[in-house]
């Protein structure tokens, strides 16, 4: 097993190294083997970390069940988008295509390595550390296409974000001083230290730690009010960069809120941190619903669909149900895999269409006839349709806030979430279950004339094909180690007491 | 316990206000290059703070840190952004929302807003002075005010920089005792976003002309 962890954080490291030298051509295969490698790896520690509390290497790594759910998160997407990657970039010949392929798969890497270092290290101090690196990095590759709405996408991103980590370092430091009053005033902010010490730190402390974790990590995992660079940078970056910011990058930044959460729970009880969680959550859920509504950029949509579900993450882990906890974690998967297929057929959609507007996109399923009707599927998944994953998830989260005294919050839950499924299917179903729009046809004016049929790339397929496949599994039979980790990793989650 | 040595908490406190008010006459200083020699010397107050507190507190990686801080924050990164302003030509600095007199009220309300917070919180440490914890809660939200009303990439690159400041006072006086392996990587960090900062500036004047950020406004809904 340590093996496996060493394994883990160094190889996509040496993969990023060597890209930055390679050809493209040589650089997309090595990849796709990195991001599969990582997800097999990540799949072969489900098992030990269902069946024993943590996983050590040194005092600088630690796995539990709770890091591995994330990790197997992110190593899937790192693959899937890997494959995508492949197919979406059309690489210019000459020096400056060249180039651009060399920086582009360097970062890709670079930043798939950072997210999967994040839930493998053992303590708060380095996670932000790792985390302040996935900034730097992904702030990097949203600028990458160095156009006007890149550049002014990946300013607002690293300020913005830069900012909040500000936040959580300052929230870090708080949550030292905490520690200080029960192990001295020299420690690591080792979890195994923090999570047996919590009890006994002083209650205000942790408080402002908290919500000052909250509000700095929030900022990245994309939580209304701090949300306002994330529909930007996941509009302007390249479609593989948006996929992982996505499904992979706000989820990590949820990791580390999980992580603050674990330690409030043992020391201030389950009612304060839940409803820090709540409020966030609400707000988010609210405003993208809203915003769903009335969206007409592809990309853009995507993006607040991501901020309405980490609104739903946030709303399931105030509900405290241990039936929601694991509706939760099994969320962090299920949109991982749902939002990079949906960012991986909008990929191909903008890529045929040279064009964001929902609006001058018609006749989707003729020109595109496999990923077009895969991306209708990727949406009705994201929409909590059976039989995919988030149906499972958000069913659990449901039924676990209906057992809650506040069962309000339940019904405004389904009542949001309805709202937002009308804003997202109704105009990505528009885009592609319409008939073709040819020059001759009347009222084409205005309209854009579809491009002729053809899939864009065949990665682009089986990318999309290996995610809808995922959500299946997720949604019909989740295979009974995953269900032990999610059991496993909700009751770490809970309450000792 | 030994009981804190007054001098140590007085030094410390002192500096602290150091930091603050710089945080403070860059929120007025009208040349960009002006702020970025303000953040100079603000960082060389927060080296001074880490020496001080080696010494005191016989914390000896703490030297290490306090090289460091002072080769990354007082020379590399200052030297790095006047380099980008020789480059750009802009001296003045963009024109802010509000007046300097109201930025400086907001400012001061702010900072009051974080000592009552700070001081809320009645934590009663021997070994750590919380004075000087709640002086950097207000050096951070200060940074904030900075961001928000200056109109201009610098501005608001020096304002992070500053809050970053203000963070590393707080670590000083409450976790003096972080292991060096995780405070060593805190400034890495800061090197790295230092060099991301520094190519989107690039980058951004490239395309513009212009180091104002009144132009980024194309991205809405």
């Amino acid at each position: 097993m340590p093996a496996i962890l060493i394994a883990l954080t160094t190889f996509p490291f040496v993969v990023a190294v060597a890209t930055f030298f390679l050809p493209a051509a040589a650089s997309r295969v090595l990849s796709v083997v990195s991001g599969a490698a990582a997800f097999g790896l990540s799949l072969a520690l489900v098992p030990a970390a269902a069946a024993h509390s943590q996983l050590a290497v040194g005092s600088l790594l630690r796995v539990d069940a709770l890091s591995v759910v994330f990790l197997v998160a992110t190593t899937f997407l790192y693959g899937a988008t890997a494959v995508f990657a492949g197919g979406y970039l059309h690489l210019a010949d000459g020096a400056a295509g060249s180039r651009y392929g060399r920086r582009f798969y360097a970062g890709l890497n670079l930043f798939c390595w950072s997210m999967v270092v994040a839930p493998l290290v053992n303590g708060l101090a380095l996670l932000w550390v790792a985390i302040e690196i996935t900034t730097v990095i992904s702030a990097l590759l949203v600028a990458i296409d160095d156009t006007d709405g890149a550049t002014e996408a990946s300013w607002k991103y690293v300020l913005i974000a830069s900012l909040g980590l500000g936040i959580a370092l300052l929230a870090t430091i708080i949550m030292y001083y905490a520690g200080t009053t029960v192990f001295g005033s020299a420690y690591d902010l080792s979890y195994t230290k923090l999570l047996a010490g919590a009890g006994h730190f002083p209650p205000d402390v942790v408080r402002l730690a908290f919500v000052l974790a909250v509000l700095g990590f929030g900022t990245k995992m994309g939580l209304v009010p701090v949300h306002t660079w994330l529909p930007d940078a996941h509009s302007e970056a390249p479609t593989p960069v948006s996929a992982l910011l996505s499904g992979a990058l706000l989820a990590t930044s949820f990791y580390a809120i999980l992580r603050y959460f674990q330690i409030a729970v043992r020391a201030l009880g389950p009612t304060f941190p839940r409803n820090v969680l709540l409020i966030f959550g609400l707000a988010s859920l609210l405003l993208a619903a809203l915003y769903l509504l009335s969206q007409r950029d592809l990309k853009r949509l995507l993006a607040y669909s991501s901020v309405e579900h980490m609104g739903i993450l946030a709303i399931g882990m105030s509900f405290g149900a241990p039936i929601a906890v694991v509706g939760v974690l099994l969320h962090v998967l299920a949109h991982a895999a749902a939002k990079g297929t949906a960012f991986f057929g909008a990929g191909s959609v903008v890529r045929k269409f040279a064009t964001k507007d929902m609006t001058k996109i018609r006749g989707g399923i003729g020109a595109l006839p496999w990923s077009g009707p895969m991306l209708v599927a990727a949406v009705l998944a994201l929409s909590a349709m059976p039989p995919f994953g988030i149906f499972r998830s958000e069913f659990l989260i449901v039924s676990g806030g209906l057992s809650d005294p506040r069962d309000t919050v339940a019904a405004v839950l389904v009542i949001l979430v309805t709202l937002a499924f009308f804003g997202l299917s109704w105009f990505t179903t528009q885009t592609v279950l319409t008939p073709e729009v040819t020059a001759t046809a009347p009222g084409g004016a205005g309209a854009m004339v579809t491009p002729p049929k053809g899939e864009v790339s065949r990665w682009i397929v089986v990318a999309m094909a290996t995610g809808l496949v995922a959500l299946l599994i997720l949604g019909v039979h989740p295979p009974a180690q995953l269900s032990h980790l999610l059991d496993r990793a909700a009751s770490e989650l809970g309450s000792p007491r | 316990m030994h009981p804190a040595p007054s001098t140590y908490s007085g030094v410390a406190d002192v500096v602290a206000v150091l930091v603050l008010l710089t945080e403070f006459a860059m929120l007025r200083a009208p040349l960009l290059r002006s702020q970025v020699r303000l953040y100079a010397f603000q960082s060389l107050a927060v080296t001074a703070l880490a020496v001080d507190i080696a010494a005191t507190r016989h914390i000896n990686e703490l030297y290490a840190l306090a090289v460091l801080s002072f080769v990354l924050k007082v020379v590399l990164v200052p030297g790095l952004v006047l380099r980008l302003l020789r480059d750009a030509e802009v001296d003045l600095a963009g024109s802010s929302v509000l007046g300097v007199a109201s930025m400086i009220l907001i400012a001061t309300g702010v900072a009051a807003f974080a000592f009552f917070t700070i001081g809320s919180l009645h934590v009663h440490s021997i070994a750590l002075p919380t004075t000087a914890l709640a002086i950097a809660a207000a050096v951070v939200l200060v940074a904030f005010v900075l961001i928000i009303l200056r109109a201009d990439v610098v501005s608001q690159a020096i304002g992070f920089f500053s809050l970053e400041n203000g963070v590393s006072v707080a670590s000083l006086v409450v976790a003096a005792g972080l292991p060096l392996v995780v405070e060593v990587a805190f400034l890495f960090d800061l090197l790295v976003a230092v060099v991301v900062f520094g190519v989107i500036m690039r980058v951004h004047h490239g395309r513009t002309k212009t180091l104002s950020t009144e132009e980024l406004d194309r991205l809405k809904g």
